[in-house]
């Protein structure tokens, strides 16, 4: 470690930001070669937080390893979950009843909204206004709460089970969610005011972190990472799962690959989300919330793979199973994981006091990327 | 292109090629000594063009190990599974980074968690775990009497 710090042979200084750092938000190692104030090399350091979900999942039955898999991307706890199950019920041939389809989908546009709200919060905060993230997080409170009365959880959920939902919805849960969204409606025009038409915040962001498409491909960036750069990788509207293929909504998609055209599209997707929020909450059909399994799932022999779109990107279920009771191998291809891989690429020649905006808006969640 | 359409294309691109059966997506065994030129053969062919490799991983199958890979293509929207057999004691296989950027990363989580050695890989290091551990944990036969909780 001793010879990461201070200067190299050519003269350039090496420095580090983290693994405690705030606007890393989570453990990650940055190793950053600088040329005067120009960014020579960004090497990531990870694994400060690896828990080797894979490892455990090995030895946990289909029911048992949903509940690490929150632990991944914690801001999209049901979308993990969804995914999971997705993939065992993909291995199982099992019908889910509508009703659970309908919960599961609100409860990840849900989610996705909340993660998208952190981000912006975050992401301003990063930038140096503090104020933003106090908006974000009113709202996102909301969210948490009516989470917190079906779910009995803020962060990692365990909600969605094989066979459909683990329980049927707090009779409070529409009310709160209509509640939610009339407020919400009238305050993301505040989040524009404040932040997206702020002409220091776009000249911040303009042009900051660039990677053009091709580029975004190769190092298999997805989700708002992917969508800035014009590449159109939306996981529900390519290959939809659940219910998606019958509601109406909207690609995001920008072209101009910059840290500004990351922060258009999550900001877009956040209408999105509320879009298809309204199109259900007031169609939850009737009827059971979980299909009849037996109490010991077991996949027959062969490979599985699931992909799902969380509040980051592609999240990619893989499992190899012998017929048992647990999975032989599991691998959980994350977004963020990619999408990190990205970053030295997006953040070379640029000025050290920019990498902040790129990496904000990159939106990593550590835990993710270390499992 | 289906499934079927993908199947017919590589038998008229490649001799002997060996299919798995009862797969949701195509899925190719191939030998590590030709799986560089299929890897090219997979990126610069325009009719299949597979420009997005979007997992990256290993299997631990105690008599050997496979490395598997998934593939799709952008404008196509078809998909691929490579998977390359090899051996415990000899575990060497090409590195694909140079066509794919993204497996830069993904070879070193294969190499710090199950011990792939990915020839021609520019920076090829343990990536969660620190320089000094020893063993691969996703091996089947890694032990830990510390960490390690036997159910």
């Amino acid at each position: 470690m001793l010879e990461e710090l201070g200067t190299n042979d050519q003269g350039d200084m090496i420095i580090n930001i983290g693994p405690q750092h705030p606007s890393t938000h989570g453990v990650l190692h940055l190793v950053i070669t600088l040329n005067g104030e120009t960014i020579k090399k960004v090497e990531p350091h990870i694994g400060y937080i690896h828990r080797s979900i894979e490892k455990m999942c090995e030895s946990l039955s289909y029911r048992q390893f949903i509940y690490v898999t929150s632990r991944m991307d914690y801001l999209s706890s049901h979308i993990n979950n969804h995914g999971c199950a997705l993939c065992v019920e993909k291995g199982l041939q099992i019908e889910i009843p509508s009703r659970a389809q309908v919960i599961r989908v609100l409860m990840d546009e849900l989610t996705r909204l909340a993660s998208h709200l952190l981000w912006w919060g975050a992401l301003a905060m990063d930038l140096g206004a503090f104020t933003p993230f106090f908006y974000s997080f009113r709202e996102r409170e909301m969210i948490n709460e009516l989470m917190e009365d079906t779910c009995g959880a803020r962060l990692t959920m365990n909600y969605i089970v094989p066979g459909g939902v683990m329980m049927d919805l707090h009779p409070d849960f529409q009310r709160k969610v209509k509640e939610f969204l009339r407020l919400f409606k009238s305050k993301i025009h505040e989040y524009d005011d404040l932040v997206t038409g702020n002409i220091i915040f776009q000249n911040r962001t303009k042009g900051v972190g660039y990677i053009s498409k091709e580029d975004a491909i190769s190092f298999g960036c997805t989700g708002p990472t992917g969508r800035g750069s014009g590449l159109s990788c939306d996981i529900r509207k390519l290959y939809p799962y659940s219910i998606y293929e019958q509601l109406q909504f909207d690609e995001v998609i920008e072209t101009d690959g910059d840290s500004w055209a990351r922060y258009k599209v999550r900001v877009g997707e956040m209408v999105q989300s509320m879009r298809i929020i309204e199109q259900l909450i007031d169609n939850i059909p009737e009827g059971d919330f979980q299909a009849k399994t037996k109490a010991v799932l077991k996949l027959p022999k062969g490979d599985f793979y699931t992909r799902v779109e969380t509040a980051r990107g592609e999240l990619g279920v893989y499992i190899v199973s012998e017929g048992g009771s647990t999975p032989y191998r599991i691998k959980f291809r994350s977004p963020g994981f990619s999408n990190l891989s990205a970053l030295d690429h997006m953040s070379r020649g640029g000025k050290i006091g920019d990498l902040m905006a790129t990496m904000g808006t990159l939106d990593l969640v550590i835990p993710d990327i270390d499992r | 292109m289906t499934k079927d359409e993908l199947k017919i294309k590589f038998e008229s691109l490649q001799e002997g090629l060996s299919f798995e059966e009862g797969t949701e997506w195509l899925t190719i065994n191939i030998v590590p000594e030709e799986f560089k030129n299929f890897a090219l053969l997979l990126r610069n062919n325009n009719e299949l063009h597979f420009d997005y490799l979007f997992c990256l991983t290993g299997v631990d199958w105690k008599t050997h190990l496979s490395v598997v890979y998934h593939f799709s293509s952008t404008v196509f929207r078809h998909e691929v599974v490579i998977k390359v057999k090899i051996e415990k004691a000899n575990p060497i296989v090409d590195t694909v980074c140079d066509i794919w950027r993204t497996a830069e990363f993904h070879e070193r989580e294969a190499y710090d968690l199950l011990g792939v050695e990915f020839v021609g890989h520019p920076d090829l290091r343990r990536l969660f775990l620190t320089p000094d551990h020893e063993g691969f944990p996703l091996r089947k036969d890694y032990e830990d009497p510390i960490n390690m909780i036997k159910l």
